[in-house]
């Protein structure tokens, strides 16, 4: 039998009509597609592509479940691993990860592995997730900073292997960059719900309106809990720094994203917090963040969502699927190309950016050609609402506040490859020890911490 | 949930609400702000400490009802409850001995220098309060104020309680009379501009303590950012309070108009319901 060369396509709502709505773009594989899809896999023996996955999940057999008809014992595989498959079955950047590394990918096209764990995370969740049955109390009490993916990875983990859990939240809402960062259209607000429901289940328990550093120290809890785990993420917004950036009009797309996402700015009136677009959006940079904004701007009634990156599509950060998407939608794209200032009218609001054409030089630090202004190039376009997506740094509130705690020259926490930091029984993962990154690599962060903090409360004993 | 245990209407568009808030009780500050969220369709609004209760749990907030959220808290009672009401946020006033102080108030930025005038005084600092209003009527806190000052004055634009005119000019004579240490206004963006301006003239170190647009108030979103010596400060981690002589009060002026449109709509709209 010859194995099919390609994914099945997943089937989408249609550009002109999403773009209308906030509603997911991609509809997720049938039963019967996600059957055929599991059949390609060929079951290597090395599982590479487990190798692949931040969370470690058993890929091969999960997916052989599936190709069995065997969806329950799918999830239940998928589970053991990873504690929140929906989010992750679509945000991952599988074709770095586990579908990078397919053994189908000498002939043809990977296995779609991100959409069979999104279909059977979706499965499970419709069904109804299943709660494993509590572990015996190990009457120990585990303090985790941040309801976003490192730390409800890491408190599902440490539930899951008998530990008394508090999540410590400093906004209204759990998920942290799920809720207030990635957008309804590409990862429904209900399914974070559902997801956080589950960890809730196994025993966690999230406190709201805790701004940690605040409302209480690291050093207070460290008296009152036997581990803490720091998953507080990289909320702070870079800027330019070019004339015109605190003009009205200029938004970080923390606060872009985070007015429409976690405020659902999209419904003002019906929900209180505004946001104001125009005709013209500019984005600037060229990551996922950025190709959110520019999308969520098309959605919230922009004629032109443009994206402005100093580099090529080559260099661009983002996933290839989330440019395919926002061209697909309309954006367009001006690269080799930076803001040098914004322009306001007299009531401070912006209404227009000169930007320079740029080319590229020599490799930088990072590995990528370091893009170098053309002189008197610059160019002038009329905009309503820019965007400034260019990256975060760590949040600074944790490392301000903890006496002794070693820090990097960006603020992030330094630890080890599991999460150890400079102090004993503290320990950190995710964006906030390096620098923005992904979601999945923070859930595997807060997997390999909550082992160490297991070893850790053991070896005290 | 977080209830209301008390409210005062101080005047028509002022209320006090005492809020029992246990965790931001014990660790409130002078100068600190909170954020709260009235329920689930709310926005997230900052309003400054006016006084906390670390016995009883309590935090104190006046606040005038200018937009939509503030109309819809001042309609609550006693025995209502806030969806959300964290903190306490931002930085804490400097507060120690700085021998000679003024501190000047104005409108609903008096409710926020109480708390300061208080910790000033027990600093062992020699504490000149100014309040000014637009009228007698507006005024707030002023018994307890002049209870925590050595010297205290007020100004009223109509003139019906002391000075006729503008806080400055009882400033400006302050300044004349003593050898004044530090200055720290909180009120109208404009008061604390123009106080900002009096003081750089006799070089005397002035705090103003600022209120932009928030939003999560933790150095997350920016939208609270404001130029302080040409740099880009957040009010929320880097303030409240910011060295008066380098605010650039123009840009805050423009971005705190940002929603003016919007607010305008919603409270139109909640009217009509």
């Amino acid at each position: 039998m010859s194995v099919r060369k390609t994914k099945h396509e997943m089937p989408e709502q249609l550009p002109k009509e999403r773009i209308k709505n906030f509603k997911e773009v991609p509809l997720g594989y049938s039963k019967e597609i996600a059957i055929d899809e599991a059949k390609r896999c060929l079951q290597c023996k090395n599982k590479l592509c487990t190798k692949g996955c931040p969370v470690e999940i058993d890929i091969p057999a999960f997916i052989n479940c599936i190709a069995l008809g065997n969806f329950d014992k799918a999830a239940d595989v998928i589970k053991a691993k990873n504690n929140l498959p929906a989010v992750s079955g679509r945000v991952c950047p599988y074709e770095n990860q586990c579908e990078g590394e397919c053994t189908l990918k000498k002939i043809g096209e990977p296995v779609g592995i991100g959409r069979l764990e999104r279909f059977i995370a979706d499965y499970e969740r419709e069904k109804g997730a299943k709660i494993p049955k509590k572990p015996e109390s190990l009457d120990k009490k585990i303090a985790v900073v941040g309801a976003g993916p490192a730390g409800l990875t890491c408190a599902g983990d440490l539930a899951k292997m008998g530990y008394s859990v508090t999540v410590f939240e400093a906004l209204h809402a759990p998920g942290g960059v799920l809720m207030y960062g990635i957008p309804e259209f590409r990862l429904p607000k209900k399914i974070v719900e559902a997801e956080v429901d589950y960890i809730s289940k196994l025993g966690v328990e999230i406190k709201y309106d805790v701004v940690v550093g605040k409302t209480i120290t690291v050093d207070e809890l460290l008296q009152e809990y036997d581990a803490i785990f720091i998953g507080t993420g990289a909320g702070l917004p870079e800027w330019l720094n070019i004339p015109g950036e605190n003009l009205d009009g200029v938004y970080s797309a923390n606060e872009f994203l985070t007015r429409v996402n976690l405020m659902k700015a999209y419904e003002f009136p019906k929900h209180d917090t505004p946001i104001k677009i125009g005709k013209r959006v500019v984005t600037i940079g060229a990551g996922n963040v950025a190709m959110d904004c520019a999308r969520t701007a098309l959605r919230l009634g922009a004629k032109e969502s443009f994206i402005i990156y100093r580099r090529t599509k080559e260099e661009a950060p983002a996933r290839k699927e989330e440019v395919h998407h926002a061209e697909e939608e309309g954006v367009k794209f001006f690269f080799l190309a930076a803001p040098t200032r914004f322009f306001g009218d007299e009531h401070g609001k912006i209404n227009g950016m000169e930007y320079i054409q740029m080319k590229l030089g020599e490799p930088d630090e990072s590995g990528r050609r370091r893009p170098v202004p053309i002189p008197n190039s610059e160019s002038i376009m009329q905009i309503d609402v820019a965007v400034v997506a260019i990256g975060q740094s760590p949040n600074p509130l944790i490392p301000r506040t903890v006496n002794g705690l070693k820090l990097g020259k960006h603020g992030n926490i330094i630890t080890d490859e599991d999460g150890r930091t400079s102090i004993p029984g503290l320990f950190a993962g995710g964006d906030i020890a390096t620098g923005a990154a992904t979601v999945i690599l923070a859930m595997g962060a807060g997997k390999r911490a909550a082992r160490a903090i297991d070893q850790y409360i053991k070896s005290k004993k | 949930m977080y209830q209301i245990l008390e409210k005062k209407v101080l005047s028509e568009t002022v209320k006090l609400m005492k809020i029992k808030a246990p965790l931001v009780a014990k660790k409130a500050q002078p100068g600190q702000f909170i954020i709260l969220r009235i329920d689930e369709k709310g926005e997230r609004i900052p309003l400054t400490i006016a006084d906390f209760d670390r016995k009883k749990g309590t935090i104190t907030i006046i606040f005038l009802e200018v937009g939509k959220t503030t109309k819809q808290l001042g309609a609550l009672n006693v025995g209502d409850s806030l969806e959300n009401f964290v903190g306490p946020l931002g930085l804490p006033s400097e507060v120690k001995k700085y021998g000679t102080v003024v501190c000047v108030g104005g409108g609903v930025g008096i409710a926020p220098l109480y708390p300061i005038v208080k910790a000033l005084k027990e600093a062992g600092n020699y504490v000149i309060s100014i309040l000014g209003a637009k009228t007698e009527s507006l005024l707030l806190l002023e018994k307890e104020i002049h209870g925590s000052s050595d010297e205290f004055y007020i100004a009223t634009d109509d003139g019906s309680k002391g000075h006729k005119g503008f806080v400055s000019d009882v400033l400006q004579q302050v300044i004349n009379k003593h050898k004044v240490d530090m200055v720290m206004a909180i009120g109208p963006i404009i008061m604390m501009k123009v106080v900002s301006d009096l003081t750089r003239k006799y070089n005397i170190k002035t705090l103003v303590s600022l209120n932009p647009i928030m939003v999560d108030g933790t150095g997350m979103c920016g939208g609270c950012r404001v130029s302080v010596d040409g740099k880009t400060k957040f009010a929320c981690v880097d303030g409240p309070e910011f060295d008066g002589h380098k605010v650039d009060y123009e840009n805050l002026m423009l971005r705190n108009r940002r929603f003016m449109h919007e607010e305008g709509e919603a409270c139109r709209l909640a009217d009509v319901q």
